[in-house]
Formats: structure tokens, sequence, C-alpha cells
């Protein structure tokens, strides 16, 4: 008995000892974590507020049509959109028309024809956006060895999301620091990792004229083709959250009257 | 059950049905009226049924999923594109297909630390036990070759990094490895036998499901108090008193899994996973999908591969000799004040490694790694045997259906 109790003591002693190693071990990690991440890591960026975040989030259509100006206008010219077709255009307000006309505006090869040759014709609805360049080593050649990422999935295929491109976006107004080194034909972004980017600053003031009358600010049009981005790597958001929405609702009715099932069932049993 | 009785049918179809193929007394009998079940099981224990259904969205979705999907090197990534975009309601499926998955893992996870924290595995459920683990190993197997699927960044290095552990066994591991891969490297070869293999071993899972609730059917299952059923007044039937408390928790895992699926789809996913798969680049940090971390730490805390793979192995592995390492004649922790101690460090510690496998091994992080790694074993091989043997239990109850019991008044 005695021998068991003083078991336990030593026991509950280690126990404690053992739980304050724990405590110490964690904060050891969590603190050296964050100096790592301080050291290599690019700038923070805050958290926008995105008109889709939430349970009731929502696309907002003249964003998205504003924001597919300035990818055509600006972005295009470097980055290809390959997932997107342009009968998706329709899906961010554009009328099936317009959508029509956006095509008419590109050619795409085609082909073989009867005589065995490819052709060129006018991209219709069913046709996928071009890409910019016929592969990625002409891309390659062109920009000066950098490849320009396709943009179809970029929102999600970033650590940030949303809150990473615009900040990037918006990241060239500073100088580089003097005692930073940057390398020959790239250019200073303090939210991109090793803040030097091979892609050169993107917008300026009104490189776009809006449909709407919206003043092309910088920050405006990046915020705009943020969201025009963020839709195309996941165009069925609005959906997923409006039917989630309903689902949510019956599923906790369901679970409601399953538990008013399972108490009447048990009355008696205690 | 034996020594249930046969019950006689009132509808007439039943009665004709039953007469050729007695499916539904096999029904009452295994999930029925005719299912004795100790009456203190808690919702701890419903998790068992729980998964069986993630089971079956898990296959009905996939089932779905291969409808559509293109195992190439070349084509799987952009076939879920397609899913995901051009296919009717292929997001939703797809998203329950990947965060079934994760909350699949997540209830297997709760199942085994009940059964370890309430000694299920002790005699006479030892097989029981043992067909859990590997059921536990073969959902690991699928659920990894599932991630290599959609040929994501992480999908190509979590296979180059796992394929390639085979490498580390002496003398033929290369050959090996090259064999796994059908070729030199991770390919198309690679992806068309990973889905082969993942489209057929949730049905052995399936089967060894079978199996499980077989054997649980043969001692009943294990209860709270960890006592052995000693007669009727122990015991209710299954059907209403289990179904009805068990549905409540099926309404809760439906509400995580929609919560999931709707609102935050892609949060226990990793932003490389929409980067087509790149051979030239390797990622900055690989990691396994969340429920791996805690074994990948353990692999990565081994300085040397081979002794690594072993310890990977090793963890999996010391599962079965729980029922003999843990040497407390008394079941449920319930009645084991210095076990019970224990076994929360013990979870600490798995939560401890996850963390650590989601981080570089440098450093700090390292050591404590090896530190925890270390515990790990030593839970089970030292700990659990020691305490078992010097450790006081509380009195057992006499009886399950024994309301009041005085070992326990004092709490």
């Amino acid at each position: 008995m005695i021998v068991l109790k003083t078991m336990t003591g030593l026991k509950l002693g280690s126990l404690r000892r053992m739980a304050t190693a724990v405590v110490v071990a964690a904060g050891i990690v969590f603190t050296s974590g964050l100096s790592a991440n301080a050291a290599e890591e690019a700038r923070e960026y805050e958290s926008h507020d995105w008109s889709f975040y939430g349970l009731f989030g929502t696309y907002d259509r003249a964003s998205l049509q504003r924001g597919y100006r300035v990818y055509k206008d600006v972005c295009a010219s470097c980055h290809s959109l390959r997932l997107i077709s342009f009968r998706n255009l329709v899906e961010i307000g554009f009328t099936e028309d317009e959508a029509k006309g956006i095509a008419s505006e590109f050619t795409v090869e085609d082909g073989p024809d009867a005589e065995g040759d490819m052709f060129e014709r006018t991209a219709r609805l069913s046709d996928r956006i071009p890409s910019p360049y016929r592969n990625d080593n002409e891309a390659r050649s062109i920009n000066n060895g950098a490849l320009p990422p396709d943009l179809s999935l970029i929102v999600k295929a970033r650590h940030g999301g949303p809150n990473y491109i615009f900040a990037l976006l918006n990241g060239y107004s500073e100088e580089a620091p003097e005692d930073f080194h940057l390398t020959d034909g790239m250019t200073y972004n303090p939210y991109f990792a090793g803040a030097e980017i091979a892609m050169p600053e993107p917008l300026f003031e009104d490189a776009v004229e809006y449909g709407d009358g919206t003043t092309a600010s910088v920050e405006q049009m990046a915020e705009d083709v943020t969201h025009f981005l963020a839709w195309a790597s996941e165009p069925t958001l609005d959906r997923r959250h409006q039917l989630g929405f309903q689902v949510m609702i019956f599923l906790i009715l369901l679970t409601g009257l399953f538990w008013i099932v399972k108490r009447r069932t048990w009355k008696d049993m205690h | 059950m034996a020594g249930a009785p046969n019950r006689e049918y009132k509808n007439s179809l039943v009665r004709w049905i039953e007469y050729r193929l007695p499916i539904f007394s096999l029904l009452d009998h295994t999930i029925g009226r005719d299912y004795p079940t100790p009456k203190n099981l808690n919702y701890w224990w419903s998790l068992g049924a729980v998964l069986t259904i993630a089971l079956i969205i898990q296959i009905i979705t996939g089932i779905f999923l291969a409808m559509y999907y293109v195992p190439t090197a070349e084509g799987a990534f952009d076939s879920v594109e397609r899913i995901m975009r051009d296919v009717n309601s292929g997001w939703m499926i797809r998203y329950i297909h990947s965060n079934g998955a994760a909350l699949f893992f997540a209830a297997v996870y709760i199942h085994i630390l009940r059964g370890m924290y309430y000694g299920s595995y002790k005699r006479p459920r030892e097989l029981l036990w043992f067909i859990g683990i590997i059921i536990f190993i073969l959902m690991m197997a699928t659920a990894f070759m599932g991630y290599v699927l959609p040929w994501g960044q992480m999908s190509f290095w979590a296979a180059t990094v796992i394929t390639n552990l085979f490498s580390a066994i002496p003398w033929v591991g290369d050959s090996i490895t090259i064999w796994l891969w059908g070729g030199f490297s991770v390919g198309s070869a690679t992806l068309q036998r990973f889905y082969s293999l993942h489209y057929v071993l949730p049905f052995v899972i399936f089967g060894a499901t079978i199996v499980h609730i077989w054997a649980i059917h043969v001692h009943g299952p294990n209860n709270p108090k960890g006592i052995s059923v000693k007669g009727p007044q122990d015991t209710i039937p299954y059907h209403p008193y289990f179904t009805t408390k068990y549905m409540v928790v099926f309404g809760i895992f439906f509400i995580a899994l929609a919560f999931l699926v709707f609102y935050e789809p892609n949060y226990l996913n990793h932003s490389d996973q929409f980067k087509r798969a790149n051979p030239l680049v390797t990622p900055a940090n690989i990691v396994p999908e969340w429920y791996f971390l805690p074994f990948y730490a353990i692999l990565r805390s081994i300085p040397d591969k081979l002794m690594g793979v072993v310890a990977f192995g090793g963890s999996l592995m010391i599962l079965f000799i729980l029922p003999w390492v843990d040497t407390s004649r008394v079941r449920s922790g319930a009645f084991r004040p210095v076990f019970k101690q224990f076994f929360w460090i013990f979870v600490a510690d798995v939560i401890l490694l996850g963390y650590i496998g989601s981080q570089p091994p440098a450093g700090a992080l390292l050591i404590i790694g090896r530190l925890a790694t270390v515990y790990y074993f030593a839970h089970f091989i030292i700990i659990l045997p020691l305490v078992g043997w010097m450790e006081r239990p509380k009195p057992l109850p006499e009886s399950i259906a024994e309301p009041v019991l005085k070992g326990e008044g004092g709490q």
C-alpha cells in the first residue's frame, strides 16, 4: 500500500514536471517558428474586405466586369487565362451579345479543314481565351527568362489568396532600400518572396478606361482585377454560398429533430 | 447474436423474403431490435457508425468523380478543373470527397483514441482491434493515393517523397522504387496505378469493415465502465435506442461536412495544389495532409533514412502490441487515475508531433520532434506496462446496471 501511494505521489510530481516541459517546448516551438518566418517571408499584408468573404458573400458583378477590362488591357499581354472560356463571361454579367463581341476581337487557330490545313478564325463563345504565347519557351524568351504564370487559379495558388495578390499589385510604389541589391531586370516589391519580382510595375493611373465612369486609380484597378481573378479561380462561389445556406438550415433542423426523437426514445431509460 | 429470439414478422412480403433469405433478421441482429447493447454507451461509441457513413459517402462521390477524371500526367489537373467548373454540381461532389476524407480521418482518430481510453483492445477484443488497425492503414494508403490524383505540385512531391521511402530498403530498395513508379520517376504510369488502387482499396476497406462489425458482434461492444455484460438488465436493444442516439451525431457530422464544403472548402488544402505538377520545381516545404502530420514528423525526426522509415512503420505497427503492453486488468480509463493522465499526455504528444510535421525540420523544432518521437514509443513500451503494474485502480462497479457506485462517489 505504502509503496503504491509513494508511486502515485511520484507519478503526480513527474506528471507536473512533464506538463511544464510540454508547455515550455510549445513556447520554444512557437517563438522559433515566428522568428524563422520573420527572417524569410515577405512583408505582411492586410486583409481586405472582399464582398465574396463571409457566409453570404457574393462576387460584385460591376467589379468583376471592370476587373476583366483590366485583365484584358493590362495583364493579358503577358499572362494567359487558359481555364476561362468566352462563354464564362456571361456569368460575370456580360450579356451573350457582349460576350460574343469580346470573343470576336480574338482569332484562334482551328482545323484541320477538309484539305488538312490549319486555319485562323474569329473566336466563338465556346473558345478558351487564347494565350499570348504559343508555348512556355516563347514566353520565357520574350520575358527575360521569366515565365508569367497562368492566372486562372492564381488566387487559390498563392498563400494569402486575394489579399496577397492585391497587396502585390499595390506594392510597386516604394523605392528599394539603399542597401537592397536589386538584380538586373528585376523590380522591387516588398510583398513578393525575396522582395524582387520579374514582373515590372503593371498598373498606372488611368491605364484602362472604365465603361461605368469609375476612376481608374491603381488601387481601384488592383482591387477589380483581383476580384476578377478570384472569380476565375472559384467561379462557383456564389452558387456555393447560396446552396450552403439552405443546406445548413435543413441540416440544423434535421439534427434538432433527431435530438427530439432521441430524447423521447430515451425518456424512460435512466 | 446467438440466443436471440426468432422474430415473427407481420408483413407477409417480409415473411416471404425472410423465409428464403433471412436478411431482415440479419439486420435486426446487426443494428436492430435483436442486438443487445450495453445500456451505458456514450456518444463516443457513435464514431464507428459515423465512419461507416463516411466510407459510403467517399465511395459514392468517388464513383461520380471517376466518371470525369482523366488519370494521365497531361490530363489529370485539367480534368479536375473541368469537374470544378463545367460538370453539373461537380464542385460540390469533389468538395464533399476531399473534405469528407478529412472528416473521415478526424472521426477515425477519435474512434481509435476512444478505444485506447476505454481499453477496447483488451481481451476478448484483440482481433477486433487488429482489424481496426488494418483498416486504418488501408485508409492511409487510400488517402495518400487519392491526394496524388489531382496532380498538383503537392500531389507530385508527396508521391515522390513517399515512394522514395522504399529506396531505403537495403540492396533491393532502388529496384522496388522503380517497380512502384512504373518508370524512372513519378509519372503517368505511377498516376495510373495509384488511380487503380485508389478505386479498389475502398472496397477492400468495406470488406474489412464487415469483418470488423462481425467481430464486434461476437462479444458485443466494450462500454465506458469497461466491465462485461452480466445479464439482460445490462443491455438494451440497439434499435431504437442507439439508432436514435447516433442519428444525432450523424446530423452533427453532416453539419460539419456541409460547413467545410460550402464555406471553407479549401481551408485544409494547400495553395501549391492549385499549381500543376512540375518535376523541375520543388516546393519550399513539402507537407502532407494534416492527418499524416504526426507520422510525417516521426519519419523526419530520425536522421537516417532507413531508420526513419522503420520508425514511421513502427509507429503504426506498435498499435498491434497494445493489448499486451497494457498490463492492467482494468479496461476502462475511467477507473485508472494514473493511466488517464498519461493518456492525455499521449494525445498532447501526438498533437505536438502534428505541429512539428507541418513545419520545416530545423533547429529547436527538430530536437523537440525527436523528443516527442521518443515519448510516442515510450508511451507504449515503458509507460503503459509500468502504469499497469503500479497503478491502483479505483474499485470497479458490480455491473453496468448498478446506478451509483461507492468508488465513484467521491468525485
